[in-house]
């Protein structure tokens, strides 16, 4: 009998292998970054290393736990552990603390916890729930609109708090619905939006109105010249052109002066040496003076001498690359990669549903932290704050992060149990 | 099952992830192997951040006269974990300071970060820089900063011109543009034109190498900002008279202020004892500091606009201004005096009597104008003593007593006028006319300043108006960051023939056969005065002098007064008359009397009553 064996003979052991590989990454360079020689005990809880440690021994205990409970609790109490998640939202508005701008965590004694990182967990598992009902499927209207609800809230409620950046991470899950069969089109329409928002900035309105007036007469030619086709152009252009004219508007007006810098810096358009610009620009200077073999553990200067900003949370990756170099950066991206598709390949060998939407959310939201992470230290993404998953300083990240991929490798320890 | 129908989905994500690591390996590919300028392993070179300081703007008197500028000086920073020193000893004698010092100085740098510059010795001079930077390439990690030092040309007007000292750290939290380090104007003009003054900081970016050498700027310094000089300021002052002033009050204490009527503009502004502003510069300034700060004398103080004194006799003006104004009595009302003796308050002089309020002025009659005083506050138009004091506290107002001008150097004080409140308070609200007679005289309970004093005796010359007094008459070239207030024409609401009539009384003050300043008439103009005499309970009276010349159409209104010096003809009024008679013919054509005032001082100890 399978049920029998013990459940860390089923575990997927790469990927927790591949787990202890990266927090033991993250460690060693927060203890890099923030390397003292005053300092040296690496059980010193005055430094964040030493925190740090003790956030990983707590996380590891945190993930057997997850190992050790039974799988049928994580699709029971999906929604209540959703609904909980949203209180705790709606809860850290009311009576949270505001820390760097964002009025997202609650102050508990000496740590503070951040409910946006656990809200990725839950609202992973409430998806995946409620696409494991018999009576959805993502082709219907209403699931649709249920299932964007379920990732829109959390997100919402973040967004009050003035965190975007953990908003955006919500984004993530369009992955999810694209894999359960969501239409490619509103993927394609909203990447046609994003080059169209962009070369707005960089053109204005009017030439890229222009432009696109141009190219669908063009396309004119090529197709049947029909009142139906000519009439289809026009409506294109139409609302192509309210987007358009649109961005101006949102980008000047809704976005906040941050935002739109750091949007601005992205694109070249803005130097901004002092502020984003700063930033992403001694953060490159620190990955780049690394070179091809880096400076070697604990001999990087950039980072220590605080021109980087951050270096411990959001721009870890600088340390990493200013020590390592090349063959470092290179090695922890292959890591992720690697993680990434296995653990793609353990979702699709899941018999439930419920099991591979879980599966597929946990590979989307680390690859969007990832993603944003990385190509923001090498000014490849604007600037957003989101911590570079089980490698950056914080336990709130770390935790939820160990929670939410522990649960799936139980689940899928136990996938063959399930009927 | 349904998850299969979309399974080749799995490739399309797979191959979403696989194409981003591969552009980030690219990326970092051309970041860290084929960008060069980024690779500074191979030799352990690091960018040194070197911000660069802006001059700080000058300061200008009203000719045009230099009496702020700036001199190089420079900074020794010190990176401490890149710091290597050999021979400490040698070190400390390049540096000229001792091991002690030494030791301690590092110590607080590496408290402060090992890892950011930090300053070791401040404000090095041009002389000991060239020879130090001989050596530095024996010291890496330590390497110079341009600063900039204040120099005043003329030792004066120190405070007006005010201080320049390291930011502290309410300072940086305040405001962030301040870094550990930086300086900021810390009194006088310098902090209250700080922002004008200080310019943009500029940063540049430095590749330095394991020897300590600078190997040029990084990406040939598009990174760099240009630091931007601060504006200029323009003074109303007259760097020459400012002086002058001062060497008059040599040896006295007190307070000098000069005022163009016509503007506001302040033409001296003198508080004695002062101090040369050039002790307050480098890296004496600490020790020289505490020195200033613990003397008896208290130069530190700016008497000119935080001293208050009682304005005595001077003070009767205005009285008789809101006297005529108000009907409560009128040019040809006399009062009799019953010479000295007379009651409630007693006429310090013998004169004819009854007296009319031109020759009360000039006699400076007291029973006169507590009769005028009565006669306000019994005015029946005013409905009630308690309201027309209400009435009399806002003419006071108008004349710029009892508040501030916000004028634009710091800690000016207001003074005091009591209000109609105060007296309810103090004799819970039964008061009248009698128990307040002393403000009928300009005791009691009125405190003015100096700046005040002046700018009273700009309002009469000017016949009833006056513009705040104000040092600054233009800032930066575009003169676009005055303060508006500055310009903004205040008046008092009293005829002019009224003032007319107090002006002739006061020009009787030095032209008249009776007259208290007769003798420091000059020729060349005519001037108006009015001398006073402040009771000071805490030992001899002060010495009060305010004046305008030339009485027509004045170009300067001037107040003087000098602490513990008995009458106010004897001491004030000729400092006020020689001041008066440099800035308006340029010379001095009596030596006799400055050398008098050079050559001696008040007794400050009280003999008898003259």
């Amino acid at each position: 009998m399978r049920e029998n064996k013990s459940i860390f003979s089923q575990i997927e052991l790469p990927v927790v292998l591949l787990y202890l590989a990266l927090t033991l990454i993250g460690w060693l360079s927060i203890y890099a970054a923030v390397y003292d020689e005053d300092h040296r005990s690496i059980f010193d809880i005055s430094q964040r290393y030493g925190k740090q440690l003790l956030w990983i021994g707590l996380a590891l205990v945190l993930g057997l736990f997850v190992l050790l409970t039974d799988t049928r609790f994580f699709n029971g109490f999906a929604f209540a552990i959703y609904l909980a998640t949203i209180v705790l939202l709606i809860g850290v508005l009311l009576f949270g603390s505001t820390i760097a701008g964002s009025k997202s965590w609650f102050q508990i004694g000496g740590f503070a916890l951040q409910p946006a990182e656990f809200a990725k967990f839950s609202t992973g598992l409430a998806l995946a729930a409620f696409l494991n009902r018999l009576d959805t499927h993502i082709s219907q209207m209403r699931t649709k609109v249920i299932s964007l609800t379920i990732i829109l809230l959390p997100a919402l409620l973040i967004l009050l708090q003035h965190d975007t950046g953990s908003a955006l991470v919500f984004s993530a899950f369009i992955i999810v619905l694209y894999r359960e069969g969501l239409s490619a089109i509103p993927l394609i329409l909203g990447l046609i939006a994003v080059v169209l928002f962009i070369l707005t900035l960089y053109f204005g309105a009017f030439w890229v109105i222009a432009g696109l007036a141009i190219l669908l007469s063009v396309s004119l030619f090529f197709t049947k010249k029909s009142l139906q086709n000519m009439a289809r152009l026009v409506a294109v252009l139409a609302v192509a052109s309210v987007f358009i004219v649109s961005v101006g508007y949102v980008f000047n007006n809704i976005l906040e002066v941050h935002q739109r810098t750091r949007i601005n810096v992205l694109l070249g358009l803005d130097e901004d040496l002092r502020g984003a610009g700063y930033n992403v620009h001694q953060s490159k200077i620190a990955i780049g003076s690394g070179g091809f073999a880096g400076k070697g553990f604990l001999q990087g200067t950039q980072t220590k001498y605080n021109f980087v900003p951050e270096q411990s949370t959001d721009f870890i990756f600088c340390t990493v690359g200013e020590e390592w170099g090349f063959i470092g950066t290179t090695v922890l991206i292959g890591l992720y990669v690697m993680l990434f598709l296995r653990l793609i390949r353990m979702a699709e060998r899941q018999r439930s549903t419920f099991s591979r939407v879980y599966g597929y959310s946990v590979v989307a939201v680390l690859f969007f932290h990832f993603a944003i992470n990385i190509g923001m230290t090498i000014g490849l993404a604007p600037v957003i704050g989101i911590p570079l998953p089980f490698i950056s300083y914080g336990g709130s990240s770390l935790w939820a992060f160990t929670i939410m991929l522990f649960t799936f490798i139980k689940l899928d320890a136990n996938r063959l149990n399930v009927l | 099952m349904e998850g299969k129908k979309f399974n080749e989905r799995r490739q399309i994500i797979t191959l979403i992830i696989l194409i981003l690591g591969g552009v980030f390996v690219v990326r970092l590919f051309f970041l860290q192997v084929v960008n060069q300028s980024y690779k500074l392993s191979s030799q352990n070179n690091v960018l040194r951040f070197v911000t660069q300081y802006p001059a700080r703007g000058t300061i200008f008197d009203r000719n045009g006269e230099l009496m702020v500028y700036n001199e190089a000086a420079y900074d020794l920073l010190v990176i401490p974990r890149q710091a290597v020193i050999g021979d400490t000893l040698a070190f400390c004698r390049l540096l000229k300071i001792d091991l002690e010092s030494f030791r301690s100085r590092f110590e607080a740098a590496r408290t402060y970060s090992r890892y950011r510059p930090s300053v070791f010795l401040e404000q090095i001079s041009k002389e000991d820089y060239g020879f130090i930077i001989e050596k530095l390439y024996n010291y890496p990690g330590f390497f110079f900063q341009a600063r900039t030092l204040r120099k005043y040309p003329r030792p004066i007007a120190a405070h007006v011109l005010g201080d320049v000292g390291e930011v502290n750290n309410s300072e940086m939290e305040r405001d962030a543009v301040y870094k550990m380090g930086d300086y900021i104007g810390k009194s006088g003009l310098e902090k209250f034109y700080e922002k004008t003054l200080r310019g943009h900081k500029g940063m540049k970016i430095m590749m330095v190498d394991v020897h300590n050498r600078e190997k040029g700027s990084y990406h040939d310094g598009i990174y760099d900002t240009l630091p931007v000089t601060g504006k200029n300021v323009y003074l109303g002052m007259d760097a020459r008279l400012q002086e002058y002033g001062e060497k008059l009050m040599i040896n006295k204490t007190g307070s000098v202020v000069a005022i163009d009527p016509a503007t506001g503009e302040i033409l001296a502004l003198i508080s004695s004892p002062t101090y040369d502003p050039n002790l307050l510069v480098g890296r004496a300034r600490g020790k020289n500091f505490n020195d200033l700060l613990n003397d008896p004398q208290k130069p530190l103080i700016n008497r000119a606009i935080g001293g208050t004194y009682p304005p005595g006799s001077t003070f009767k003006m205005i009285n008789a201004l809101v006297a005529l104004q108000t009907g409560s009595i009128d040019e040809g009302t006399r009062f009799s005096c019953q010479g000295k003796g007379s009651s409630p308050i007693k006429c310090t002089h013998s004169h004819v009597t009854p007296l009319s309020v031109q020759a009360a002025i000039e006699n400076s009659c007291n029973p006169f104008f507590w009769n005028t005083f009565r006669n306000i506050l019994n005015n029946s138009s005013l409905r009630g003593q308690k309201n027309a004091l209400e009435f009399w506290h806002q003419k006071m107002l108008d004349f710029g007593l009892g508040h501030r001008f916000k004028t634009d150097i710091p800690f000016e004080v207001a003074g005091n006028i009591p209000s109609r409140e105060y007296y309810d308070k103090v004799y819970r609200g039964s008061w009248n006319a009698m128990t307040v007679r002393s403000l009928s005289i300009g005791q009691g309970e009125i405190l003015v300043t100096p700046l005040q004093l002046a700018n009273l005796a700009a309002v009469i010359g000017n016949e009833g108006f006056y513009y705040p007094p104000h040092l600054a008459r233009k800032i930066g070239e575009e003169n676009d960051s005055l303060p508006a207030h500055f310009t903004q024409r205040m008046e008092t609401g009293i005829d002019r023939r009224y003032y007319r009539l107090v002006k002739d009384a006061m020009l009787d003050v030095f032209e008249g056969g009776g007259g208290t300043a007769r003798r420091f008439k000059v020729k060349e103009f005519q001037a108006a005065g009015k001398t006073g005499t402040a009771e000071n309970p805490h030992g001899k009276d002060h010495s009060l002098f305010m004046a305008f010349a030339p009485v027509d159409k004045p170009t300067i209104a001037i107040a003087v007064v000098v602490e513990n010096a008995g009458f106010g003809s004897t001491w004030a009024a000729p400092i006020a008359s020689l001041m008066m008679e440099l800035y308006l013919t340029g010379e001095i054509k009596r030596p006799e009397l400055e050398k008098f005032l050079l050559e001696n001082y008040p007794d400050p100890v009280e003999h008898e009553r003259e």
